[in-house]
């Protein structure tokens, strides 16, 4: 028997809630009773000891960004290269990160994400995929995107999708508005979002599918999933604290490190989140892990790739928000751990007994300097560069082991 | 938003009257500021009608035009000017294929740098280019263009005319109408204009209508006789042809009809009105060639002549530092 003790602990479950006390790992898994007198006693000081965190919807394995981060599972998203779509392909990224990492792979929803035929859901699901998704593309044809969702269905997979209209952001690379204006950015409507949240809703509703919509950022589209949701449509949403935390003013002076798919959006869209997140319509807080290095952001905003690295940043940001009172503690694991775990089907980010020894040492409140040269990972591409924040990840386990 | 942004680096000692290294945009330029380059260009329009000229202030300089994107006018102004102020000019014309992308654009500057340049002139297709590579070069850099952005001399150039054709820029009624969208003249103007105090008037059709427009100090028009009404100036932007089959506008002749500047028009709404363009020209279309011509009308041509004039002013005065020129060293 292997058990390992942490004693001293200020625990937070989104099922217990907060506790004072002692949590027992016993196997490798979460333990009730008394501690067996060989475990290891670990003293944390008092400090949180939260599950781990369960990314969904991650663009990169970076096994040194997710440790610092205090990720123990991540679900991948299938715009690989080659593309999620083959069972073989599915199967080695659900294996490749063990024991340290485990990879939900999100499989192509459409072969080749080309978004015209339907992938082999079912046989990439018993590879390993605990979702089909459309990638960072949107799926231009209603008819083909209804049959997902009606295929999908069928295997109760969720379907994970990105909200933006392609037709109408074509060519974009900014949300319309003064900022672009000035810069003279090529940018659409935030409308973009909502028109293709309404279509996906109402082919859900119709279709009783399960659907995720991986970042939800604008006013609208949270009124939607809201409307959605009090109807009884199965619809889930996410975000990530950069769209919590940052509007269109951050593209000034060109920041590539603020190129992101979807786009920033207006401070009122930013407000609305801030308030989707308080009253719930919002259900995972999310990475959007998406490293790039300088060969694809040392270039004129236009030009350079979308996206920002966001894990090792993740949890001090989303402790920050809960410094601020938008939210408590338990619902934050909830967002950031049981949510994603259940959506995907896995046991998972409680500290229920019975569930994985994932679990992660915090202290909440320990300052350090956001700095992208020396971020861990494969790059350190983040719009909060040079930010003071106050949250590290002490320590990490996976499976009772520690990494 | 953004006007006062001085950030480290561009900000230097010396040369009080124009604390900065390059010039990228006319953004972060403060009103006396812009004042102070149009008044140093006066001293070159009279120069350039002289046969010959002796101030070769810039003899040993190496000017580098890098045109990453096609210009005739705009390239051939920047070369003029610097050669009556005596500098070796050089020109780069960038394949666009092979250098739009990747660390090119970085590694072309970092090239352009150790060539040891004293100053370099960009165009680029892409907005914030050139403000990309002045971060990386330690000579002066001057945006000639970049994307939708900006381009700084051509609205210096502007302000320029209309001050010596009208006597001054402040309360004057300026309506700038075209592809607003894609311009960067437009931006430029905007911000130039509204800094010196004149009444700034937009007008396009809204598929060519950057949003939230009005945020940069103009009143936004879709009516083009409503907003050329007692203006000061009409300024007729390009439309490219690309843009007039469908894809913004419906067609040629139907913007001719809505935004055509004809001279019964112009007699109607805006018979004192300076007319002006930044070429190249679209007869038939935007202008016809009766104002496009026009001797007292149109200051198309002494916009060209303004052209060298301010352009000969800015590398003069963005290169007195490196020259120690007394009081900038």
């Amino acid at each position: 028997m292997n058990a390992l003790h942490l004693v001293n602990a200020r625990t937070i479950c989104p099922v217990a809630g907060e506790t004072q006390g002692d949590l027992l790992i016993v196997d490798g898994v979460i333990a009730d009773g008394i501690a067996p007198d060989d475990a290891v006693r670990v003293d944390c000081g008092g400090k949180l000891v939260l599950p781990g965190i369960v990314d969904l919807g991650v663009a990169t394995i970076d096994r040194a960004a997710f440790r610092a981060g205090g990720i123990t599972r991540v679900a991948l998203m299938p715009d690989q290269s080659p593309v999620l779509d083959e069972p073989g392909i599915v199967q080695r990224s659900a294996l490749i990160g063990r024991p340290d990492l485990w990879i939900h792979p999100i499989a192509a929803a459409t072969r080749g994400l080309a978004g015209a035929d339907l992938a082999e859901m079912a046989i990439c699901a018993s590879a390993g995929a605990r979702a089909v998704g459309t990638g960072r593309g949107w799926i231009a044809d209603t008819g083909v995107m209804h049959r997902v969702l009606t295929y999908a269905r069928d295997l109760d997979l969720p379907v994970i999708a990105h909200a933006e209209d392609g037709g109408l952001t074509a060519g974009a690379v900014a949300t319309a508005g003064e900022t672009a204006t000035r810069l003279g950015l090529p940018a659409a409507s935030s409308l973009t979002e909502p028109l293709a949240i309404a279509r996906d809703l109402m082919l859900a509703e119709e279709t009783g599918a399960r659907l995720h919509l991986r970042q939800v950022t604008t006013a609208a589209g949270f009124a939607l999933v809201r409307a959605a949701k009090a109807r009884g449509v199965r619809v889930t949403c996410g975000i990530t604290p950069t769209h919590l935390l940052l509007s269109d003013n951050a593209m000034s002076d060109f920041r590539t490190f603020a190129h992101l798919s979807p786009p920033l959006r207006s401070e009122d869209d930013r407000k609305a989140a801030l308030a989707a997140l308080a009253d719930g319509t919002i259900d995972v807080l999310c990475s959007g892990h998406d490293p790039h290095g300088p060969e694809e952001k040392r270039l004129p905003f236009a030009d350079s790739t979308a996206g920002a690295a966001g894990a090792v940043t993740l949890l001090p940001l989303a402790l920050g928000l809960t410094r601020d009172g938008v939210i408590g503690l338990p619902r934050l694991v909830q967002l950031l751990a049981q949510t994603p775990a259940r959506l995907l089907g896995i046991d998972a980010g409680t500290l229920v007994p019975g569930m994985p020894g994932d679990v992660i040492l915090v202290d909440p409140n320990a300052p350090w300097q956001i700095d992208a040269d020396a971020t861990p990972g494969v790059a350190g591409n983040t719009p909060f560069d040079g930010l003071p924040v106050q949250g590290r990840v002490l320590r990490v386990w996976k499976g009772g082991r520690e990494l | 938003m953004q006007r006062s942004d001085h950030r480290p680096g561009t900000l230097i000692p010396g040369g009080a009257v124009f604390p900065h290294r390059h010039l990228t945009g006319i953004h972060g330029l403060e009103p006396h500021e812009i004042t102070f380059l149009l008044d140093e260009a006066e001293q070159w329009i009279e120069a350039n009608r002289a046969p010959t000229t002796a101030d070769k202030r810039l003899a040993g300089l190496t000017q580098i035009n890098a045109f990453f994107e096609n210009s005739t006018r705009t390239l051939l102004s920047f070369e003029i000017a610097g050669k009556r102020l005596g500098a070796d000019v050089v020109n780069m014309h960038a394949a666009q294929s092979s250098v739009k992308k990747g660390e090119t654009l970085i590694d072309t500057a970092m090239t352009l740098n150790a060539m040891r340049a004293d100053v370099i002139v960009i165009r680029h297709m892409s907005s914030g280019a050139v403000r990309l590579i002045a971060d990386k070069v330690d000579c002066p850099v001057l945006n000639a263009g970049d994307g939708r952005h900006e381009h700084p001399t051509q609205a210096l150039l502007d302000a320029l005319t209309i001050r010596r054709r009208l006597g001054g820029i402040a309360n004057k009624r300026v309506v700038i109408c075209g592809d607003l969208l894609h311009s960067r003249v437009a931006r430029s103007n905007i911000l130039a204009l509204t800094a010196l105090a004149a009444e700034v008037r937009v007008c396009a059709p809204s598929t060519l209508m950057p949003p939230e427009i009005e945020r940069m100090g103009v009143t936004a028009f879709t009516d083009f006789d409503q907003a050329i009404a007692h203006a000061d100036v009409v300024m007729m932007l390009r439309l490219q042809t690309e843009r007039m089959s469908g894809g913004y506008v419906p067609s040629m002749r139907e913007y001719h009809l809505r935004y055509g500047l004809t001279m019964e028009r112009l007699e109607r709404y805006a018979p004192d009105a300076l007319v002006m363009h930044p070429g190249p020209m679209n007869r038939g279309v935007e202008i016809d060639s009766a104002v496009a011509d026009h001797v007292e009308r149109s200051a198309i041509t002494e916009q060209v002549a303004m052209g060298v004039a301010v352009r000969m002013a800015c590398l003069d005065v963005l290169t007195r530092r490196s020259r120690g020129v007394e009081g900038w060293a």
